[in-house]
Formats: structure tokens, C-alpha cells, sequence
């Protein structure tokens, strides 16, 4: 039987560049490496990794970086990526696997799992090492975000997805060593079975969710698609912030599904996050509750948001954001 | 054009829009612990999987089996898929099933759909409304070595192939799958549509079949808790501390302003 060592994380590039999930992985997986004074590696899939991204990786935190190119892996897909993926876990057998709760690592993770034939923890929130075990105590919310359970599974390796925005990257340092590794990709498309024919993007024009420092988002009690271009919007635009929903606008098809903020939308942690009309439900609180400060805007008093949030109204939103957005100019011009 | 196959499997859950403070942690045996008067439900997203099936029956022609693992199965709750148009219900049903993970589910999911032998395309919900762990769908696909798209929110059988809309992160993509496969689906597929009365009468007349492990080659030790791969040590509640500070004014025009002269003061603003 191999003997299992390390940790392996699963890095994921935007625009050629290290994308902040994979510094937020490498953060976590350093201090796992450091625990059991054993290697971290990153792997870097794509088309074709720059010199700097490898760079980058070891500089916030990886030993080795293995870098696998192919024309086919230009862009996701779920069958080409499963294949690298197994072939690095068997042969380098780490004793963990890390890798990002992202639109990649959901579809990732549970392929790789069951093909290695191992338990998988997916969206954790904390985990931490067994002292006496080395085992990874996972810590993910269930029901809706309802509750939290505490996972630990013994067999080799560990895979276990992360949330956004939970986990710290560490300072980069340019003076680490470390070593890029190129590995030869060998799939084989006799196992790939599904074909992409088209990618149409869907995103507002604007400043993006994930990059915004303040974000405006509205819930079921919008009521309907426009107050999300007139009232939200003037909003987010006095505060240089991007317009988000709950899930009913999205479902609803009030404002497009790449604005939903939401256990099963985006993740977002800005430093304002301000709630209007939207009444709280565990899952869209698990999208938001890393951000700096919450404020809710809701006409029920009892609206679970009133929970979660740092300062609140309680009134009607389209008497109460009117006179807000106005203030805020004043005060801002000011 | 022959018809298509379909399976779609279907959760029992603890009602997901129950209010939070109505959700209870037994400690001493790490189960959540509803009031009665809350009733379980199909697991949203897997609504939304039977909803996707329906729309292809409709279409193209084709025969819907959905197939659901527990112990306990409300039968009322779970004929909702027949009064909707599923035309035959299999229940894995048996006290051994209880307390299992994905590795189990899956298992004993894909035996189940061995057993059936026939069949085009497998739906599931993106995750479930209870451990929202996102697998199922997944290791179903791969336990049977067949492809798998994950979170679509459009299918249409075209020229016996799967055309299907799947979300990403900037927009969604287009992906065409030929049979067998698996397909999870996502919330903006649509609501799954309501039963008509015709529906629910045909349905109370309906029986499922019921297969324990054994009906699908399986030993207790392999499947519910006994076949888990990864072990529940903890279920808990977070405290939350309640501290947010209400901003008031004569009327809630004037609360808004003085929200933002608050703001602006504690320069979050």
C-alpha cells in the first residue's frame, strides 16, 4: 500500500493569474504541511500556465507545483480535469486533497472522490487538525445553513472542498523555493463523452459581485425586475457597488442567475452589504455573512435578516432607499 | 423518435423553508428535531430534477420511474412525483438505509438503477435540502461509468442526445450528452408544476414497489450508516449573538436618512 504524504491542493487560474480561492487554499494547506512536516504541492491545469502563476504559487506557499498542460484543458470540463486529477492523486498519494467550493470544485470533487473511491466533505467553512489522529476535523453548514456538522473520514486521501473567503492567504514571499514540475496530461477522450458547443455570458455590465466593496442586493420583496435597474441600482451607484439578489429574483428571472448571492449563488464578503426586502433564509445568509458590515432594509420587524445584521430599518423599501440613496449623496458630495 | 427513459431520484427531507428557530439539534444523537407539525418534503432541488423530466415526457414521449432511499417514506409526501406525471415509483426503503452519506446513497441509488436496467438519461438535484453536500448525482454516475452534467437549467432531447444548459459562474454553457447519463439540476430550471386532480387520484391508487438492500444485491453492512465513508462526529447550532442596531425616524423616509448619517458617523460609509 502507498504511503500517503503531503498535501495536494487543486489551484484554479483566472485570466492567466492565480485566482484568490487557490491563494486562500494554498494559505490553508500551508499550515496542514507545516503541521505534519510534510510537502505542499499545488496543481495548475490548463491550456498553458504561465511562468508567472507557478511563481505565484510558490511564493504564497507551495514546495512543488505541478503544472499539466493540454490543448484540451483550455477550459472546464469535468471529464478531461477528473482524469489529471486522478492520475496526480495516485502517484503522488498525498495525505489531503484541498480544493475550492467554486463552480470547478463542485463538479471536481465528488468525480474524484468516487473514482479513488474516498469520502468527500464538501463547502466546509473550518477545518482543523486532530492533534493525535492528524486527521482532518471538516466542518461544513447543512440544512440550509441551519446547522453545522463536523466530519472526519479515515481513509487516505482526505479530499475536502473549502468556501470562498474563509480561509487566509499568507504574505507573498518572492524569496520561497519551490519547484514547477511539468507533468504530461495523457487523457483519454475515449472517456470523455460530453461536448461544450457553446458558452454565452450573462453578466451585467458594471463592476463584478465578487470584486465589489459594496454590494445592494434585493429579495422576493422587490417585488418585481425593475426597482433592481432604478432604486438598487442609483444605490450601488453612489457607493461604486455591483446589484445582487437572494435567490427568488434570480429563479424569478428578475435579474440574471450570475447576481444570485446564496448557498447554491455566489459567496461574497464585502466590506458593505447592504439587504433590502429580503427576509433572511439560511441559504442566502450563507452567501453574505462574511461581509464586513450587514445592513437590512425590510418592513417586517421579525425578518430573520434583523439577525444577521450589524444596523437595520424597518420600513418600506421604496420610501426607505429613496431617502437613504439621497442622504448618502449629500453626505458624500460633502 | 422511441421514448425516453428516464429516473429521477427523490429525497425525503425536513421541510428546508420551515422558519430557522423551529430547526432542534438532539445532541446525544446528532439529529435535527422538528416540531410535528412540520412535514417532510421532496427535497427542492430534486423537484426541480422531476420538473426537468416532465418537461421531456412532454415533449418527446417517455416513461419517468422515480426511485427514493430512506426509512419511513411519508407515501403521501412521496406520490407528489406520480400525481405529477412519474409513471412508476420504486422506494428503497428499509430501516439499514437510515443515517447513510453520498458514498452510500449513491451506492445503493446506482444498484437500484442497475436493477431497473433500462434507462437514458438519470436526474437529480444539484444537492440535497438537508446535508447540501452536491455528490449523489455525481458518484451515481460514476459507480455506473456513464458522463454526467451538473447544474442544469435547461434539457431538451434532441436526435437522442441531451442538450443542456448548465450554469457557470459568468453565464451558463451549452453541452450535448448522448444516453446513458446522469444530469443534476439547478433552481432556475423552474418550480416543479402542480398536481392536477386527475393526478392525485391516479396516484392514491398507485402502489411503489418497495426493494430492500438485499432486492438490489446489497448486505446491510454496505449500505445507510453501516456503509458511510466519511463519519458524522458533530451536529451543532452556532450561536448567534443579535446585535444589530435598528436606525428609527418619525417615518421611514426619515429613518432612511438617518441611516445614512449613521453610517457615514461610524465611517462604513
Amino acid at each position: 500500500m502507498a504511503e500517503y504524504k503531503g498535501v495536494m491542493i487543486f489551484g484554479e487560474l483566472a485570466n492567466g493569474k492565480l485566482a484568490s480561492i487557490t491563494t486562500e487554499l494554498l494559505g490553508c494547506g500551508r499550515n496542514f504541511a507545516d503541521e505534519l512536516q510534510e510537502d505542499l504541492c499545488c496543481l495548475l491545469v490548463s491550456d498553458k500556465v504561465n511562468e508567472a502563476a507557478t511563481k505565484e504559487a510558490i511564493a504564497f506557499g507551495a514546495d512543488k507545483v505541478y503544472v499539466i498542460e493540454d490543448a484540451s484543458l483550455k477550459e472546464y470540463q469535468g471529464e478531461t480535469f477528473v482524469q489529471v486529477v486522478e492520475k496526480l492523486a495516485k502517484e503522488s498519494s498525498p495525505k489531503i486533497i484541498l480544493m475550492g467550493q467554486t463552480p470547478v470544485g463542485r463538479d471536481l470533487a465528488p468525480r474524484l472522490a468516487f473514482r479513488l473511491g474516498v469520502g468527500l466533505s464538501t463547502d466546509c467553512v473550518d477545518l482543523s487538525m486532530d492533534s493525535e489522529t492528524k486527521l482532518l476535523q471538516q466542518t461544513k453548514p447543512v440544512y440550509g445553513g441551519n446547522a453545522q456538522a463536523i466530519f472526519t473520514c479515515d481513509s487516505m486521501p482526505q479530499i475536502v472542498t473549502i468556501r470562498a473567503k474563509i480561509m487566509s492567504a499568507m504574505e507573498r514571499d518572492n524569496s520561497r523555493k519551490g519547484a514547477g514540475i511539468p507533468v504530461k496530461a495523457e487523457i483519454d477522450m475515449s472517456r470523455v463523452a460530453t461536448k461544450i458547443v457553446e458558452k454565452v455570458k450573462e453578466e451585467l455590465t458594471g463592476i463584478k459581485l465578487e470584486d465589489a466593496p459594496v454590494i445592494v442586493s434585493g429579495g422576493r420583496g422587490i417585488g418585481s425586475p425593475e426597482p433592481f435597474k432604478t432604486t438598487l441600482k442609483e444605490l450601488a451607484d453612489v457607493l461604486h457597488g455591483a446589484v445582487g439578489a437572494s435567490r427568488p429574483p434570480a429563479d424569478n428571472g428578475w435579474v440574471p442567475e450570475t447576481v444570485h448571492v446564496g448557498l447554491t449563488g455566489k459567496i461574497v464578503a464585502p466590506e458593505v452589504y447592504i439587504a433590502i426586502a429580503i427576509s433572511g433564509a439560511s441559504q442566502h445568509v450563507a452567501g453574505c455573512s462574511g461581509s464586513k458590515t450587514i445592513i437590512a432594509i425590510n418592513k417586517d420587524p421579525e425578518a430573520n435578516i434583523f439577525r444577521e445584521a450589524d444596523f437595520g430599518v424597518v420600513g418600506r423599501y421604496e420610501e426607505v432607499v429613496p431617502a437613504f440613496t439621497t442622504k448618502l449623496k449629500e453626505l458624500l458630495a460633502a | 423518435m422511441p421514448d425516453v427513459k428516464m429516473v429521477v431520484c427523490c429525497k425525503q427531507v425536513p421541510d428546508p423553508e420551515a422558519p430557522p428557530a423551529a430547526f432542534k439539534i438532539d445532541p446525544a444523537v446528532n439529529k435535527v428535531t422538528l416540531p410535528r407539525d412540520i412535514k417532510p418534503v421532496i427535497g427542492q432541488y430534486d423537484e426541480f430534477a422531476m420538473e426537468a423530466a416532465l418537461r421531456i415526457k412532454d415533449k418527446v414521449g417517455g416513461k419517468i420511474t422515480v426511485i427514493s432511499l430512506g426509512n419511513n417514506i411519508a407515501r403521501d409526501v412521496i406520490k407528489k412525483t406520480l400525481a405529477v406525471g412519474g409513471d412508476e415509483l420504486i422506494l428503497l426503503e428499509d430501516e439499514s438505509f437510515e443515517e447513510g452519506d453520498s458514498w452510500s446513497t449513491a451506492y445503493a441509488l446506482a444498484m437500484a438503477i442497475k436493477k431497473i436496467g433500462e434507462y437514458d438519461l438519470i436526474f437529480c438535484g444539484r444537492q440535497s435540502s438537508d446535508w447540501d453536500a452536491g455528490q449523489v448525482g455525481l458518484g451515481i454516475a460514476e459507480i455506473l461509468s456513464i458522463p454526467a452534467l451538473t447544474l442544469a437549467r435547461k434539457v431538451e432531447v434532441i436526435d437522442g442526445k441531451a442538450k443542456v444548459e448548465q450554469v457557470i459562474s459568468d453565464g451558463y454553457q451549452v453541452t450535448e450528452v448522448g444516453f446513458p447519463s446522469v444530469i443534476t439540476v439547478t433552481s432556475e430550471l423552474g418550480n416543479l408544476r402542480y398536481a392536477a386532480l386527475k393526478g392525485i387520484m391516479a396516484a392514491a391508487k398507485k402502489q411503489p414497489v418497495v426493494w430492500k438492500p438485499a432486492d438490489i444485491g446489497l448486505e446491510p453492512s454496505q449500505v445507510g450508516l453501516a456503509g458511510r465513508r466519511v463519519k458524522l462526529a458533530k451536529l451543532f447550532q452556532p450561536v448567534k449573538e443579535a446585535k444589530c442596531e435598528i436606525v428609527e425616524g418619525e417615518n421611514a423616509a426619515e429613518a432612511g436618512a438617518n441611516l445614512a448619517v449613521k453610517l457615514r458617523e461610524a465611517k462604513i460609509i
